[in-house]
């Protein structure tokens, strides 16, 4: 066991955690500003294509990120108009975007590429987690952000919008405002974990996101809304899905059906001990 | 006669010479078509349903498509095909086909076995072809549905006999994608082929998942491959559709080598991809295409392996700098050892 857990145990860690901490801070501070954000998973999907999309016009990766964060903040542009200005039901319409996301990244590639299911290769960051930006993007993230929710005017009116909007109303500020603040960051650093899965291997697939958003979205349940928390929570996934390849690789002798049940098992568990005395949800969660 | 009528009279007949040209110039193209190119398969429809992957997947999916591109090309059959998006779109997007009056439809992976049973049952006039289909338990033979299946496990046996002769720190490893017994029998060639050349050589195998889109997840594959190198093996092996790029991905990081799958993946990583075990889908699609225009369908079951060309391994102007001459020829003899039923491959 113990060349198990070794230097590249850690940093290969990291890049699983990566796009689930990104999406699950995103999807925290979102959700504390009272929207609800089941629209990861598009987010995700739709980050992960543009990215491939701008590294592929472009020849950097570095473009393929500022496409994938870009992506992120116009799915969540329509998610706030369909559900701040049109006042949809919220959870309707992040269900509605996740299928989009499935469709539209595959009708995108047909368009653009002439072919359903894959996109041509496109230039990707290193093995590295030190030189990659979209680690350190997620490190500054964890953070800044439980800083930011506290101490900034921001974070002050995010945290009020979720929780008491009608306060926000008697000092003359419109609840949606810092709620399209918070998801637009959101959604940004979101569409960033989707570049994530692109630009490490190199090129777009259909619905390679995998699941990961709903994930991400258990995972800002179980640490009560905290996004450092929410982080740390999707590096305890992240590490369930690296042991279980080290198993495999270390020949144990223990069942591959086996081995891929224990990140599963371990969030059942976590809800199962931590559940309900970890936080409440935003008091105004899905109301406008 | 005045000015007015013959106007009148002169529309008249524009219009039926307009109508006429609509009915007679189609007609005209089409017996000039056949009169100036008589070709076999004019006529014939074939309907083509990707799996997981989609068509440019540059491994599985793809050697379908060329096989009937070269049918569309050579033989002038029309062609037409569906990349279906989930589960339940598959038998759909077969059933459309079949109700459109498409001679052969051909679902591409053993995922659609099932489907292509009770579709068979349902069209008996349409006729059915199933790449990589195995029979599900208590079906018979059907008279419409042809079975292209392979020998995976003998060509497998070849490139792990090439990772055997090749490895310089005695591991090598193994990326599946989704685990069924058909990724099994890759696993179980090369295996026994890499213990063949080098008995003390260790291989390790990993699996991507246990659902489809294990074939559909690079970020994962990637992981597993990188794992495996860091463990210690210098060769992958990959079976596992679109997952394998991230296996090329992790080959690149590591300076390591890696050995596609299906067709030549050899572009995926020009770096890294010392040969790859290739399957002659387009072979076998263009073989029933065939069949099919010479009146001479047959259903059930048609194995292809080493004896029939239907597996094999790359060797050529591209990759020899990394396949040294001298395994080839080693390789080759195994091959006809294999052939001869000297050596018996497992497939499980």
């Amino acid at each position: 066991m113990s060349d198990v857990f070794t230097l590249a145990f850690l940093a290969q860690l990291i890049r699983i955690a990566v796009p689930y901490a990104l999406a699950a801070m995103g999807g925290a501070i979102t959700e504390r500003s009272g929207v609800i954000d089941l629209a990861l998973e598009a987010k995700l999907l739709f980050g992960a294509f543009a990215a491939a999309a701008f590294a592929h016009s472009t020849g950097s990766a570095y473009a393929g990120v500022a496409g994938g964060m870009m992506a992120g903040v116009a799915v969540t542009g329509v998610q706030l108009f369909c559900s701040l200005r049109l006042r949809a039901d919220q959870v309707i319409v992040g269900v509605a975007l996740n299928v989009i996301a499935l469709g539209g990244t595959r009708f995108l590639l047909q368009l653009i590429y002439h072919e359903g299911a894959n996109s041509p290769q496109v230039p990707a960051f290193g093995h590295d987690v030190v030189t990659n930006p979209i680690v350190w993007l997620a490190f500054i993230a964890a953070v800044a952000l439980p800083f930011a929710l506290v101490r900034t005017r921001w974070g002050l009116r995010l945290r009020a919008a979720g929780d008491r909007p009608d306060s926000l109303v008697t000092v003359g500020v419109a609840p949606s405002n810092p709620r399209i603040y918070a998801a637009l960051v959101g959604g940004a650093l979101t569409g960033a974990g989707g570049a994530q899965l692109t630009l490490s291997v190199g090129g777009f697939v259909a619905d390679m996101s995998g699941g990961r958003g709903y994930i991400a979205l258990a995972m800002v349940i179980l640490a009560g809304w905290r996004p450092a928390l929410a982080a740390v929570a999707c590096a305890g996934i992240a590490f369930a899905e690296a042991f279980n390849i080290q198993l495999q690789v270390s020949d144990v002798g223990i069942p591959n059906e086996l081995a891929q049940l224990v990140p599963y098992v371990l969030t059942l568990l976590v809800l199962a001990i931590a559940g309900g005395k970890h936080g409440k949800p935003p008091r105004s969660l899905g109301k406008l | 006669m005045t000015s007015r009528r013959l106007i009148a009279l002169l529309v008249a007949i524009n219009a039926v010479l307009i109508l006429a040209g609509y009915v007679i110039a189609p007609a005209a193209s089409v017996w000039v078509s056949v009169l100036t190119n008589v070709r076999p398969g004019s006529g014939l429809k074939v309907g083509l349903v990707f799996d997981v992957g989609g068509k440019n997947d540059k491994s599985f999916n793809e050697a379908a498509w060329r096989g009937l591109q070269r049918a569309h090309e050579e033989l002038g059959v029309e062609v037409q095909f569906i990349e279906p998006t989930e589960g339940a779109d598959r038998e759909s997007a077969l059933r459309t086909m079949a109700a459109r009056k498409i001679d052969l439809v051909i679902g591409v992976g053993f995922i659609f076995g099932p489907d292509l049973e009770r579709l068979a049952k349902q069209f008996p006039n349409v006729k059915f072809a199933g790449v990589d289909y195995s029979p599900s338990p208590g079906v018979g033979d059907l008279p419409n549905l042809a079975g292209l299946r392979f020998r995976e496990h003998e060509g497998s046996f070849l490139v792990g006999a090439i990772a055997g002769l090749t490895t310089k720190t005695k591991m090598v490893g193994f990326v599946g994608g989704m685990k069924i017994p058909l990724i099994r029998k890759f696993e179980a060639g090369y295996e026994a082929g890499v213990k063949h050349v080098c008995p003390e050589c260790r291989v390790l195998a990993a699996y991507a998942g246990t659902e489809p889109k294990a074939f559909a997840d690079p970020s994962h594959g990637e992981e597993l491959a990188s794992a495996q190198y860091n463990k210690g093996a210098d060769i992958i092996f990959h079976a596992a559709g679109k997952t394998g790029d991230g296996v090329f991905a992790a080959a690149k990081h590591a300076g390591a080598k890696a050995i596609g799958v299906d067709s030549d993946q050899y572009d995926s990583a020009p770096c890294c991809v010392m040969t790859s075990m290739v399957k002659a889908v387009d072979v076998a699609v263009l073989e029933v295409v065939k069949d099919i225009i010479a009146k001479k369908f047959r259903p059930g079951l048609h194995e292809l392996g080493l004896a029939e060309n239907g597996v094999g391994f790359v060797a050529d102007e591209r990759n020899r700098a990394m396949l040294p001459p001298e395994v080839v020829t080693k390789v080759n003899a195994i091959s006809a050892e294999i052939v001869a039923g000297k050596i018996t491959v497992p497939d499980q």
